[in-house]
């Protein structure tokens, strides 16, 4: 095949679609203070009630229950520092429960109240990567304030039991958030199904842009702002608005909505098929998370290739025009590897020789073949060079 | 696009190069008996160092090598093996893996430990030929260098430590060695070479 770009790293960021993209410069005049009585002011936040309502329609929410953030980072942080003030005022309950899987976004941010004396549990997972229910319904008590488990899961794409967590956490009396950046607009997520309190999502995953984000917060619970300052958001969240972001992520969560049936279908299809040719023209690899389509986020693919390091085989995809992630400490500036392939009780140089490809709406299946023509040599080659025979 | 928006390869040219064209490698079924073979570094660790060397009149007349490990283990130990092939014994075993980045116009400060493996292989391959044929090794401790002053411990004596086992945390070093107990002033550089060295022999 001729020479291809092929961008496989839709779980890192999605291009901003064609139609959010013109959309957005379809408002380019509308730069107005949302916050402003005056008319274009008026206008500007016409648009962004707009862009709320589109999101709650697709994760089945109430507009009122919306807050604009600057992403999942952002969103995860507020969630916990609402619990963090509440501790701090000695108000009830102390510990926070997340799954050992979590993104950074959370695992870092717990890490740090720990660090401050916060107590704080980590939720064990199994061999996919899956919470362990038994675990969380150890962990769980009368004294627990906050549950957190993702809906799917970035690296891996295996998808969480949410409902069932939910259900722990309340049975405790505790709130349940649930982190659905990944999973918005390939599976179904349902604020109301899965009876979450809090749910974080980014625009930028579901080819909106960046730097825009939401918190949703189930109507009578515990709020408090993580960025002081003005009345924004019911004076929840500080900030003028950023209205083109805005808009686009309303234009994104419109797409998500109605496309997510024929979205899930393309990608499972790219997945399933990279799946197999590699699985038949690859030996000795190992498909870390589950191949269950009911358990795994449709266009992820995350593959082990033993004696094979990940950052040598990411450079050489590169340098064919195929961009993907790896799971090695290599790659990430650290000395350890990934540590959602870890708890998954993955193999220390399994993790470090590991590939992530993550598809997306603009992926087709040349780029799969395209993939398997390039992919075995490449990981023949580093093979050969390797230390270590399979 | 502004030009100063395009993209520079993650690593320098000559990394790239030797990256894409390894020199030296060690290949399957290739007729290669080496002299002496020296291994460092560990697969938990990410990467994981194999040289072998052919010596004819005290000099390293051929070398071969092996990683398991990411772009900058392999281009610096490709490097190496170009600059350690025609050295005496005695220049091979001083090889620093300063020489060798800057042969390859730098790397990044967090890969600079991958570097550290190629030359720490190609020394053990030398003890390992020295050994082998029961000459003795006037070259071992000649590139000790002291990190703790008061107590004149250097990164040799922690380098053996650690990769005997018999010292795998600072506080173990402390008792062994008694090193940063008296000024203090060389506690950081302490730790950075035993965490240099518990990572590279994976313990």
């Amino acid at each position: 095949m001729d020479r291809r770009y092929v961008y496989l790293d839709n779980n890192g960021t999605t291009r901003i679609a064609d139609e959010v993209m013109e959309f957005m410069h379809s408002y380019d005049e509308l730069y107005g203070n949302a916050s402003s009585m005056h008319t274009l002011g008026r206008q500007a936040a016409a648009g962004i009630e707009w862009a709320r309502g589109e999101v709650a329609a697709l994760i089945d929410a109430d507009s009122s229950e919306i807050y604009f953030t600057s992403g999942a980072s952002e969103s995860n942080n507020m969630v916990l520092n609402i619990f963090r003030d509440m501790i701090d005022d000695g108000k009830g309950k102390k510990k926070i429960i997340v799954s050992s899987v979590e993104h950074p976004a959370t695992i870092e941010t717990v890490k740090y109240l720990k660090k401050r004396g916060y107590s704080v549990e980590f939720c064990p997972v199994d061999r996919i990567g899956r919470v362990d229910l038994a675990a969380l319904e150890k962990l769980v008590d009368d004294d627990t304030a906050l549950v957190s488990v993702m809906v799917g899961n970035n690296e891996s794409g295996t998808i969480q039991p949410v409902k069932e967590c939910a259900k722990i956490a309340h049975s405790h009396g505790a709130f349940f958030h649930t982190d659905a950046t990944q999973a918005i607009g390939k599976i179904p997520v349902s604020v109301k199904d899965m009876d979450a309190d809090y749910l974080s999502l980014s625009a930028h995953k579901f080819y909106g842009p960046k730097g825009i984000g939401v918190l949703y917060a189930r109507s009578g619970s515990p709020l408090s702002p993580f960025v002081h300052g003005g009345h924004q958001e019911k004076g929840m969240r500080a900030g003028t608005y950023n209205n083109q972001a805005i808009y686009g992520l309303g234009k994104a969560a419109e797409l998500a909505r109605l496309n997510l049936e024929e979205e899930h279908r393309k990608l499972w299809e790219m997945r399933e098929a990279l799946r197999k040719g590699i699985e038949e023209r690859i030996p000795d690899i190992i498909v870390n998370g589950s191949n269950d389509e009911s358990l795994c986020l449709p266009g992820t693919l995350n593959v082990s290739f033993p004696s094979a390091e990940g950052e040598s085989i990411l450079l050489y995809l590169d340098l064919e025009g195929i961009e993907v992630s790896t799971g090695s400490a290599c790659a990430t500036g650290s000395l350890e590897p990934s540590y959602v392939l870890l708890a998954a009780g993955l193999d220390v140089e399994l993790a470090h020789g590991s590939i992530r490809f993550s598809f997306g709406r603009y992926n087709t299946m040349d780029d799969v073949d395209y993939v398997l023509e390039k992919l075995p040599p490449i990981i023949e080659r580093v093979r050969a060079m390797s230390t270590r025979k399979v | 696009m502004p030009e100063s928006f395009m993209a520079q390869w993650v690593y320098t040219d000559t990394v790239k190069d030797h990256f894409i064209n390894p020199r030296n490698l060690w290949k399957d079924g290739e007729d290669f008996v080496p002299d002496g073979v020296g291994e460092v570094g560990s697969l938990a660790c990410g990467d994981q160092m194999r040289v072998g060397i052919k010596v004819e009149d005290g000099k390293i007349s051929d070398l071969r090598w092996l990683t398991y490990g990411c772009a900058s283990a392999i281009a610096s130990t490709s490097m190496m093996s170009e600059m350690a092939i025609g050295m005496t014994l005695e220049e091979a075993y001083h090889l620093t893996p300063s020489a060798i980045t800057d042969a390859l116009g730098g790397l990044p400060e967090h890969k600079f430990h991958c570097s550290v493996l190629g030359d720490k292989a190609l020394r053990a391959a030398i003890d390992d030929y020295l050994e082998k044929n029961g000459m003795e090794n006037p070259y071992k401790g000649t590139i000790a260098k002291i990190i703790c002053e008061c107590k004149g411990v250097t990164d040799q004596m922690i380098d053996e430590l650690v990769k005997s086992g018999k010292v795998s945390n600072f506080e173990e070093l402390q008792k062994e060695t008694g090193c940063a107990t008296a000024c203090g002033k060389c506690r950081d550089r302490i730790l950075e070479e035993l965490n240099e060295c518990l990572h590279i022999y994976g313990k």
